[in-house]
């Protein structure tokens, strides 16, 4: 098979790169080197057990940063790197009219999951142009009074699921735009933005197993929504976002938008199983646990917890086989507890104790078991080693503490 | 064509099983072979002969995917630290 034999040719050209030997410890990521003296280049369809593991690496826990490529994505990825090259805005040949065949056939794949029309979708970079495009529109508004409403429809910390519908219902009988950013919520659980009456919806590639780089913005067009252009050039993409539609990134995120509306129900059961199985079997071992954010109206994919008397970065640290999350993934960086659990009114001492765990479609109940073990253990020993923890067992409130200033 | 019979759907599931056992990655291989089991187990009783080769065709496409998949091997494998090998479980 003529695709087989050239991916073959340009597997065995390139080499191997090892891991970063890393001696600052960037969190839950330590790679040993991968050995390459055992690395086949030829791959062999009659291979019969997989090769040797040479590297280990921690388990994924952290599916709202982002997620890895469903195989189904880059098996339609792969011709629009390799062979089917052209440029979708070419006119004059093959080339040219393949390329947009398949942009337009994702266009249509993409549409299809949040029950929109092929025309209202426009290509952005990932959900953060697309908001910002969003967001300027507000700007860009003709009357005086006319405003913005926007709105996660997941949030990305606590999985909390916004009531969209309502919303909605609320901004089109004032006439006031609604736009939502969608990017944990796309394939996730159902979207309909007619039912929904959203104006403005954000799509993020890489959060629904799609390649990083791209994403969409839904524009609706009856009535009208006029949006101003962030990047202006050759006026691609009915002149919302000039540049060059990138086609192997938006035939992967078309593809995994498609998988990911056969895959939903499938996917949902079996997160919420796992979701189950994990703050139950840690909530039955350890007191003092509180979830984050509301239990009725919660993705179950996205669970935040707070582990009294113990401090987050500390357990995220010791849990380092695992790679797992405190907040949000932007503002890492900062030791700031989360704005989104200061919002929900947690108290500070527990906003500084949480752990995000994310759930997704390739976590394996084994990974969950693992996970949910070394988290009991460490918790323990981190509170073992406490004197918040030594008082409180001796029956001391701690609110009625007063700490003196030296 | 005549609709396909139970022997060729159980060697298609047989065929699909082995080639996703040749993953490379631990959440690919796991996931694979936990979908096809599931995905047959569903569809098992399903009788419209037009449905059953509609199903068939999918998997046939879906086997597809997953040999080529397995021919991409320039990526490192990997294994979650903590995760015996060989635990795909039968």
């Amino acid at each position: 098979m003529l695709l087989r034999t050239a991916w073959r040719r340009a597997a065995a050209a390139v080499p191997v790169s090892p891991g970063p030997n890393s001696t600052a410890p960037t969190r839950g990521l330590r790679l040993r080197v991968v050995d390459h003296a055992t690395q086949s280049d030829v791959p062999s369809a009659t291979a019969t057990a997989p090769q040797a593991e040479s590297e280990l690496r921690p388990l994924y826990m952290d599916v709202q940063a982002t997620t890895p490529l469903d195989p189904r994505v880059l098996d339609a990825m792969i011709p629009y790197l390799v062979n089917y090259y052209g440029n979708p805005h070419s006119r004059t040949h093959a080339y040219g009219w393949e390329s947009e065949a398949a942009m337009e056939h994702a266009r249509q794949q993409v549409a299809s999951l949040i029950g929109a029309d092929p025309r209202e979708i426009i290509f952005t970079s990932g959900a953060t142009e697309s908001n910002n495009i969003a967001i300027k529109e507000l700007e860009s508004a003709i009357q005086p009074d006319t405003s913005l409403v926007s709105v996660m429809t997941v949030n990305n910390e606590i999985g909390v699921k916004q009531p969209i519908a309502e919303i909605g219902r609320i901004c089109s009988s004032r006439k006031v735009y609604f736009h939502t950013d969608a990017a944990q919520a796309v394939g996730k659980i159902p979207l309909d933005v007619n039912d929904m009456k959203v104006d403005l919806m954000s799509i993020s590639g890489h959060k629904i197993y799609g390649p990083k780089g791209v994403g969409a913005i839904y524009i609706r067009r009856r009535p009208r929504v006029r949006v101003e252009a962030l990047q202006s050039g050759g006026g691609q993409e009915r002149g919302m976002r000039s540049g060059t539609v990138p086609t192997p990134l938006v035939v992967g995120l078309g593809a995994a938008c498609e998988v990911a509306q056969q895959e939903m129900e499938y996917d949902h059961k079996r997160i919420s199983k796992l979701a189950e199985r994990l703050t139950q079997k840690i909530m039955k071992s350890l007191p003092d646990v509180v979830m984050n954010g509301d239990p009725e109206h919660h993705y179950p994919g996205c669970i935040n917890l707070s582990f009294a008397y113990v401090e987050g970065e500390s357990l995220l640290m010791a849990l380092k086989d695992v790679a797992l999350s405190s907040g949000s993934a932007c503002t890492s960086a900062s030791l700031e507890p989360s704005y989104v659990l200061r919002a929900i009114g947690t108290d500070e001492d527990l906003a500084h104790s949480s752990i995000r765990f994310g759930i997704g479609r390739f976590t394996t109940e084994e990974e969950v078991d693992y996970t949910v073990e070394k988290c009991i253990h460490h918790v323990k020993r981190l509170r073992e080693m406490s004197p918040l923890w030594e008082m409180v067992q001796d029956g001391i409130d701690l609110k009625s503490i007063k700490w003196t200033q030296h | 064509m005549a609709a396909s019979s139970r022997a060729q759907v159980l060697d298609l599931y047989r065929a699909m099983l082995r080639e996703s056992k040749h993953f490379s990655a631990y959440n690919y291989r796991t996931y694979a072979v936990r979908r096809i089991r599931d995905a047959f187990r569903e569809n098992k009783n399903v009788k419209d002969p037009v449905e059953i080769q509609a199903l068939v065709n999918k998997a046939k496409r879906d086997l597809g995917i997953i040999r080529r998949q397995n021919a991409v091997k320039i990526a490192p494998t990997q294994r979650p630290r903590g995760i015996p090998p060989q635990s795909v479980r039968n």
